[in-house]
C-alpha cells in the first residue's frame, strides 16, 4: 500500500489549506532532522511498516480464537494476559502490561482511554480514529450503551456494562463470547469471526453465516 | 492539569466508526507517528513528558488540531525545550544550527527490538501496598497544574480497589523530570450512579487505575 501512495511528488501551490501547511512542516522537520543526523529515514520506514503491515487486530483475533479453542490457554490468558498473549510472539510498546477481560451473558465490556489514546498495539495495532476522539473519550464512561448505538447494536436488557478507563500503563484487551455454532471449528476459522471492535467491546463478533 | 484532554464524560456527541480504516490517512501521519516513536532515543525523554506536552496547550486548541498533528506539536515541543531544533529551524525548514551531540540513534537494525521491549513501568516495591482489594477509596480531589492521571470525572468519587496492579513509574513525577517515584497501583471501580448521578445508568460500572498518592480511605 505504501508503495503506490507517496505523496512526495504533489503540487501544493494549489492548496494552503491547514492540512497541507501540516504535510510541509512534517517533511521540513524530517529533512532538519535527519541532517542533523537524530533520525534514519530508513528506520522511519520500518515502523510504518510494522504498523501497517505487521502489528493489527489479526494479531488479537488468533489470541481470542486460541482462548476460544483451548481452555487451559483462556486460563492463563485470563489470570495473566502478558505471558499467555507472549506466548504467540506478541508484546512490548504498549502491550508491556496487558489484561484480558472476559464477557459473559450478564457482564459486557468496554475499553477506553479518557485522557489520550492508550491502546493495546501488540494485539490491536494503532488505534482508529474514533477511538481517539472526544465523543468516544467523553461518551463512554458516562453513556457506554449509547455509545454502542452509534456502532448499531443494543445489548440484551440485564446485561451489565463494565468500561475500563485506561488511565496507567495496563492495556485492555476485551475476550468476547464465541458464537454459537462454532463447535469443532479450527483456530484459524474462529479467528476469522473476531472483529477489531469485539475485542475493544464496542463490537461483537461475527456470526458463522457472515463469514461463510 | 485540567485541560483539553480530560474528556471522560464531557460531551454527548455521536461516535463516529469508519468502516475499513486504514493505519493513517495521510502520507504525513506517518511521517509524523515515525518521527515521535523515533526521536524519543535521542531525545531522551519519557511517555509521560511526552503526554504532558501534547495536553499543556489552550483547550480549544487540543479540540481544533488533529491527532497526529498533537503528535507533531508535542515532538516540535520536546525537542525546542532540549535544544535539538530551534524554532528558526522549523520556520525555515532546513538545519541553521549545529546538531546537538546526543547519546543514541534508532536505527533499522535496533527497531524491532526498541519495540519488542516496549517500556514495562512495574518496578520493585519498596513497601506493602497501602489499600487491599475491597477497600473502600475515595478518589482525591486535586486540580495540579502539572500532569496527572486521575481524571477529574473520578475526583471526589468514592469506589472500591477491585485489583492490585504492582508498583508502578508514577506519571506525576517522571512527567515533571523528578524521577520515577514508583507507586502502588490499583483499579479502582465506580458505580455508574456514584459518578454520574440518579439518570445513570443502573447496570454501569467504570473503572480507572489510580496510584496510591490518588487515593484515601473511605
Amino acid at each position: 500500500m505504501t508503495g503506490h501512495d507517496d505523496h512526495h511528488h504533489h503540487h501544493h501551490d494549489h492548496d494552503h489549506s491547514e492540512l497541507s501547511e501540516t504535510e510541509l512542516r512534517v517533511r521540513a522537520l524530517e529533512t532538519i532532522l535527519t541532517e542533523k543526523g537524530y533520525v534514519d529515514p530508513a528506520a522511519l520506514d520500518l515502523l510504518i511498516e510494522t504498523y501497517e503491515t505487521k502489528v493489527g487486530p489479526r494479531n488479537g483475533a488468533r489470541v481470542v480464537a486460541r482462548a476460544w479453542a483451548d481452555p487451559a490457554y483462556r486460563t492463563r490468558l485470563i489470570s495473566d494476559a502478558t505471558p499467555a498473549i507472549a506466548e504467540l510472539g506478541y508484546a512490548g510498546r504498549q502491550g508491556e502490561h496487558i489484561v484480558a477481560l472476559e464477557n459473559t451473558p450478564s457482564l459486557h465490556n468496554m475499553v477506553v482511554c479518557t485522557l489520550c489514546s492508550c491502546y493495546p498495539w501488540p494485539v490491536l495495532g494503532l488505534p482508529p480514529v474514533w477511538y481517539k476522539s472526544a465523543p468516544y473519550r467523553s461518551k463512554a464512561v458516562k453513556d457506554p450503551r449509547g455509545v454502542l448505538k452509534d456502532f448499531g447494536f443494543e445489548l440484551p436488557a440485564g446485561t451489565d456494562i463494565r468500561v475500563w478507563d485506561s488511565t496507567a500503563e495496563i492495556r485492555y484487551l476485551v475476550l468476547p463470547m464465541r458464537p454459537l455454532g462454532t463447535d469443532g471449528w479450527s483456530e484459524q476459522r474462529l479467528a476469522d469471526l473476531v472483529t477489531r471492535d469485539s475485542m475493544i467491546g464496542t463490537g461483537l463478533p461475527k456470526q458463522p453465516h457472515e463469514i461463510a | 492539569m485540567d485541560g483539553g484532554q480530560d474528556m471522560g464524560g464531557v460531551w454527548s456527541g455521536q461516535v463516529q466508526p469508519e468502516p475499513n480504516e486504514p493505519a493513517f490517512h495521510a502520507e504525513w501521519e506517518r511521517r509524523a507517528f515515525a518521527l515521535t516513536l523515533a526521536m524519543a532515543m535521542p531525545g531522551g525523554w519519557n511517555i509521560d513528558m511526552s503526554r504532558f506536552a501534547r495536553e499543556d496547550r489552550p483547550p480549544q486548541e487540543y479540540l481544533r488540531l488533529s491527532y497526529y498533528q498533537i503528535w507533531l506539536a508535542g515532538l516540535e515541543r520536546l525537542m525546542l525545550e532540549r535544544n535539538l531544533v530551534s524554532s528558526d529551524e522549523i520556520e525555515a525548514g532546513k538545519p541553521l544550527h549545529p546538531a546537538r551531540p546526543v547519546a543514541k540513534k534508532l536505527t533499522p537494525e535496533g527497531v524491532a527490538g526498541m519495540l519488542h521491549r516496549g517500556g514495562p513501568t512495574e518496578r520493585e516495591a519498596a513497601r506493602a501496598a497501602y489499600f487491599a482489594p475491597g477497600d473502600r477509596v475515595r478518589a482525591r480531589t486535586i486540580n495540579p497544574p502539572t500532569h496527572t492521571r486521575l481524571p477529574r470525572y473520578v475526583r471526589g468519587h468514592v469506589g472500591v480497589i477491585e485489583r492490585v496492579l504492582g508498583c508502578h513509574v508514577y506519571p506525576d513525577s517522571n512527567a515533571r523530570g523528578a524521577g520515577e517515584n514508583p507507586q502502588w497501583l490499583y483499579t479502582v471501580t465506580f458505580d455508574g450512579r456514584e459518578l454520574w448521578g440518579e439518570s445513570g445508568d443502573p447496570g454501569l460500572k467504570v473503572s480507572v487505575d489510580a496510584w496510591e498518592p490518588y487515593l484515601e480511605r473511605a
